[in-house]
């Protein structure tokens, strides 16, 4: 290994982490401006996605502890991007914020945990930086912090991931008792299909559940979204779920092939109760952040399902997927915290005629869910066709029709805000709201993403070439 | 060769009037929107016309038989493996015919509206959506590729549901362009799967070479498609029947056809463009784009069509008799008429004279849209002039409507068949392709078009005659713009019978000459002769003739009127079972969705669902043990039950 390689394959990490400690200077001495370092910090996330886009280049270090190539460098991006999008859309709340640079100290150390998540190659490595990207956004959870909701979201996050860590190291000791290593290059050869590795796959597999939030391991969601800040359900619904996928692939598709039967009947268990459960619990909701919330467990039952096909495909529809999700979710929750952090309300039906007052928000919010619903032509109307195609690869074909079910399902709770919004009266609307300028921004690029990504077929020729 | 510029610009005219008039409509266009679009579309009327003439009288035949050619191909998106989705255009006869159509209706819709919805607040709007919609069509018509299809036919659900809930300050007309958009959008994801295992088997997405894959006996890919099988049914039967049923619920087929009659909630000049000539007979079209694959591999699926569309005209023409709002008897007939092109596909045979059906399934498509078209818009004029869908409000407008009632005359002959007007020309063919094919269909038809020709001619007396004309004191007929459309129409309607129509369009692009006998004729011209002659004792004066039958026939009177109970079967199918998605607003649906599935299963499912709320506790703890049951769960389905 020599030193540039060090400083080229980690760039990414190593940004991130001089970012930190700068925060930390900042706040241990004279303090700045929250405004002004809210700029800053904006200014240096975008470059981190302009880093994370330039000379990415493929290698390994520490003894394969480290993986890059560029894939994950893309994968990466997508992170960053989504992160800076979160930056942006939560200016108007962030600016009143007491504790400005701690919240950003948090949040930087989380994307550092997830870059090293995927980007490790090793199950040690997988567990810290799971750790790292997890245990900050339970403190993070608590950030609203004169309401009772948000302390008790981040204390069921902590207490839960604790539950989950638990059981995931668990596995991990199991598989190297079986096998002997942890390097994900060398357990593909030790890997045999017989019950004590099995059990130890689903201790594995649950933890990825988890933080997937797939139904049965869904509980915490619902409540963590609902208590937290909008700007940390929105990381964590997007940014986190996004790593997530990204790591389950790269486990599923290279170190447990041997296993791939058995992963596939669970991916499919886990898929088909997950899109139910959560189109089920979707359709009762009148919380829109709880709404989004198990609208999301449904959408994650879609990526799973990508996922099953075990094929380039699998993987090219996945992060494609999840790019899409990244602008469509992020649209959906910045308009929904504009409003909440102008007039605090978060109840469905105080979004009657919004239309009238805030046709830019409307046609907003209405754009993301339908791409969420997956209506063409919108992006997300690709993204689930990709999926449902990877998940047919296999020839279960009422796997996909069921899948297309609930997508009709999933219209229905989708096009039932827009309804609200555009066709109820009320007598007392949302005022018009004076959105600041960088929060509008950030909508106007969720918009092109979710307007562009779909139509614009080289994103997904892109991916394919990453393969 | 065609000019690819003007072949692009044809449905890009409208593209451009839709952007610039929804982004500029209500500023720089504000008294002139109506005129720009409708002068975009008729420079795109133009073009078409100059590019049907090129296909057929230049460069469309190659040693006399009608090619299809592709003059625009772009590599859109490489799927995998080989599998490519292209944006291109296609020209063939049938796709150089529906352009014209397109066009030319959409171009007299324009003209028409430019009276009937002056002074509307959202005029320019109202102009934006007529063009998105004439995009869509024509994007639709010219795809060269089975997604490309999707995607357009995705798009023109989408403008139509815009149009048909235009006056969205009307409740009934929210609730309508809803129940439209969720029963096609239910019919399309079958056509999306549909789509997806065509595409599976044949390898490609493009029409042209998944019809020649499809079709050559020795083709792997036909064998695979036939031999694999699921439920019992072959994959290539799977697939084209549920592309099929996209093409059902867009065309208004039973029983996917209960938007339809609740669609007419829309302005009537938007009834006649998209419930009469373009968007419900995307069906028909995309059944004859496939049509050699159905003809040739899979015969069966052509069979469902048949009965699909004979059930479809027989039942829509009871219907049409019994109702008294005038739009809604033209969409129940309009539906009659599109099963009638449907069947007439059904019982056709593939190549030279077997493929009468065919043609006089896509003569009538053509001569369809113009009586069809100038029918809604001769109902939009009188509906302008008393106010009124209601038959009861109208009687003795024969006076005060001189041009209206002639050109209506003119429709309602050539609907009725009444040589020698165009309707007359098209029915003999589909009539005698039924014939040749098979009897009983034949039978089934043959008395649904004497009921055509009664249930028509008692909307025209109704309306024109019935009452001694009153006094109304109301404005005149409606000024140059809206007659204008309805004599060109009225002109097409009455002479287009007589175009030579199997020289252009035929199933396999020969040229073809449809068959023509006298006597065969007499049957169907005296019965609808008899049709109109008891609609006229009945109606032609108020004379309570037919309420005395219908309270003599009263239970099956009651019973055809409303629709033979098919929404009300459907509501109770949808309250008893999980996708109660029709006829219902979605607040409804909200609230009886999970009610409907408890139901369904009884009270195991109750207990569950009661459970699964409990579930969701709030407590920690509980998350915690689900957590673990739900590892240990799948630990044990995977090592012991599902044994690997």
């Amino acid at each position: 290994m020599e030193i540039n390689d060090f400083f080229i394959l980690m760039k990414g990490e190593l940004f991130l982490a001089v970012m930190i400690f700068l925060l930390l200077f900042i706040k241990v001495g004279k303090g700045m401006q929250n405004a002004s370092l809210l700029t800053l910090i904006q200014v240096l996330l975008f470059v981190n996605f302009l880093v994370s886009l330039t000379f990415n280049r493929e290698g390994v270090l520490f003894g394969d502890m480290f993986i890059t190539n560029s894939l994950v460098a893309f994968q990466k991006s997508i992170l960053s991007l989504g992160t800076f999008l979160i930056s942006l859309l939560s200016t108007d709340w962030l600016k009143k914020h007491s504790h400005l640079p701690e919240f950003f100290l948090l949040m930087f150390s989380s994307l550092l945990g997830m870059f090293f998540l995927i980007s490790s190659g090793n199950l040690l490595m997988f567990y810290l930086s799971l750790e790292l990207a997890t245990i900050p956004v339970a403190a993070l959870a608590n950030f609203d912090l004169e309401k009772r909701k948000s302390s008790e979201a981040a204390m069921k996050l902590i207490l839960s991931s604790a539950f989950s860590s638990g059981i995931l190291l668990f596995g991990i000791s199991l598989f190297y008792g079986a096998t002997g290593t942890i390097n994900f290059s060398q357990l593909p050869g030790h890997i045999n299909a017989s019950a004590m590795q099995i059990l130890a796959f689903v201790f594995l597999a649950s933890a990825f559940g988890f933080k997937l939030s797939a139904v049965p391991f869904h509980f915490w969601t619902a409540d963590v979204y609902e208590g937290s800040p909008i700007a940390v359900t929105s990381f964590l619904s997007v940014i986190s779920k996004g790593s997530m996928a990204f790591i389950f692939l790269t486990v599923l598709y290279k170190v447990f092939q041997p296993l791939s039967e058995v992963w596939y009947a669970l991916l499919m268990i886990l898929s088909l109760a997950t899109m139910f459960i959560g189109n089920l619990f979707a359709l009762r909701q009148q919380n829109i952040k709880r709404f989004l919330a198990f609208s999301s467990i449904a959408q994650v039952g879609f990526i799973l399902m990508g996922m099953s096909s075990n094929a380039d495909m699998g993987l090219a529809s996945v992060v494609y997927f999840v790019l899409i999700y990244v602008f469509s979710n992020l649209a959906a929750f910045g308009v929904v915290s504009v409003i909440s952090a102008h007039t605090g309300k978060e109840h469905i039906n105080d979004y009657k005629g919004l239309y009238q007052t805030n046709p830019f928000l409307s046609w907003t919010l209405a754009l993301a869910l339908f791409s969420l619903a997956g209506i063409p032509p919108t992006a997300g109307f690709f993204g689930k066709l990709f999926l449902l195609a990877a998940g047919a690869s296999k020839g279960h074909y009422w796997f996909v029709i069921f899948a297309a079910l609930n997508l009709v399902i999933s219209l229905y709770y989708y096009l039932n805000i827009v309804r609200v919004m555009f066709m109820d009266k009320s007598r007392h609307p949302i005022q018009s709201i004076k959105n600041n300028r960088a929060a509008n921004f950030a909508l106007g690029i969720c918009l092109a993403g979710i307007v562009l990504i779909g139509l614009v077929s080289w994103f997904y020729e892109y991916i394919q070439t990453l393969m | 060769m065609p000019n690819v510029i003007i072949l692009v610009l044809i449905p890009f005219l409208p593209l451009a009037s839709f952007l610039i008039l929804g982004l500029f409509g209500k500023s720089i266009f504000r008294n002139t929107s109506g005129l720009a679009g409708t002068l975009s579309l008729f420079v795109s009327f133009l073009l078409s016309i100059y590019t049907s003439f090129g296909y057929f009288f230049e460069y469309g035949k190659a040693n006399g038989i009608y090619q299809k050619l592709v003059p625009l191909k772009l590599s859109w998106l490489e799927f995998s493996n080989g599998l490519s989705i292209d944006m291109g255009i296609i020209l063939d006869p049938i796709s150089v015919m529906m352009i014209m159509v397109v066009t030319f209706i959409s171009l007299m819709v324009h003209i028409y509206s430019l009276t009937y919805m002056k002074g509307e607040e959202r005029f320019s709007t109202y102009y934006s959506y007529l063009s998105l919609f004439t995009f869509s069509m024509l994007g639709l018509v010219l795809s060269s590729n089975i997604f490309q299809i999707y995607i357009f036919w995705e798009l023109v659900g989408v403008s139509s549901f815009l149009l048909i809930g235009f006056y969205y300050n009307k409740p009934s007309a929210v609730a309508a362009s809803k129940k439209a958009f969720i029963v096609t959008r239910f019919a399309d994801l079958g056509f999306l799967i549909g789509i997806l295992v065509l595409s599976f088997y044949s390898g490609t997405l493009d029409f042209n070479t998944l019809i020649q894959r499809l079709t050559s006996p020795g083709s792997g890919e036909l064998k695979t498609a036939v031999t694999t099988s699921f439920l019992g049914i072959s994959a290539l039967n799977w697939g084209l029947a549920l592309v099929f049923m996209g093409g059902a619920g867009k065309s208004a087929l039973f029983p996917l056809h209960i938007w339809l009659p609740d669609a007419m909630e829309g302005p009537t000049p938007v009834s006649a463009l998209i419930h009469a000539a373009t968007m419900v007979v995307a069906g028909v079209y995309l059944v004859a784009r496939l049509f050699p694959v159905l003809a040739l591999s899979a015969p069966e699926v052509l069979e469902l069509i048949t009965l699909v569309g004979v059930i479809t005209a027989l039942i829509a023409a009871l219907i049409a008799c019994t109702q008294t709002d005038i739009k809604r008897v033209l969409a129940y007939s309009t539906m009659s008429q599109i099963g009638f092109m449907m069947f007439a596909l059904g019982v056709s045979g593939y190549g030279g004279s077997n493929g009468i059906g065919f043609t006089a399934s896509m003569f009538h498509l053509f001569t369809h849209a113009l009586f069809k078209a100038l029918l809604f818009l001769g109902a939009g004029s009188v509906i302008h002039y008393v106010h009124s869908n209601e038959m009861k409000d109208m009687g003795g407008l024969k006076k005060h409507l001189p041009i209206t009632h002639i050109t209506f005359l003119i429709a309602c002959l050539a609907i009725a068949g009444v040589p020698p007007f165009s309707g007359f020309f098209s029915k003999e063919g589909i009539l005698l392709a039924a014939y040749e094919h098979n009897p009983a269909v034949f039978w089934l038809a043959l008395a649904t078009s004497g009921l055509t020709a009664y249930y028509m001619f008692r909307l025209y007396f109704r309306i024109f005659w019935y009452k001694a004309s009153q006094q109304h004191k109301h404005h005149g007929e409606g000024g140059f713009a809206m007659m204008l459309p309805l004599i060109l129409l009225a002109v097409g309607a009455a002479v287009a019978g007589f175009i030579p129509f199997g020289r252009f369009v035929s199933s396999d692009g020969s040229l073809l000459t449809l068959p023509f006998h006298w006597l065969f004729s007499i049957a169907p011209v005296t019965l609808g002769l008899l049709g109109i002659f008891s609609a006229m004792v009945l109606f032609k004066k108020e004379n309570g003739k037919a309420d005395q039958i219908s309270s003599f026939m009263s239970r099956v009177y009651k019973l055809v009127y409303h629709k033979f109970y098919v929404d009300e079967i459907y509501l109770f199918i949808t309250r008893k079972v999980l996708f109660s998605m029709v006829g219902r607003p979605a607040a409804w649906i909200d609230r009886n969705i999970i009610d409907g599935l408890v139901n369904l299963s009884g009270a195991t499912t109750k207990a569950v669902s009661e459970r699964i709320k409990v579930i969701q506790s709030g407590k920690v703890q509980h998350y915690g043990l689900y957590f673990l049951f739900g590892v240990i769960g799948l630990g044990v389905l995977l090592i012991y039950v599902i044994k690997f």
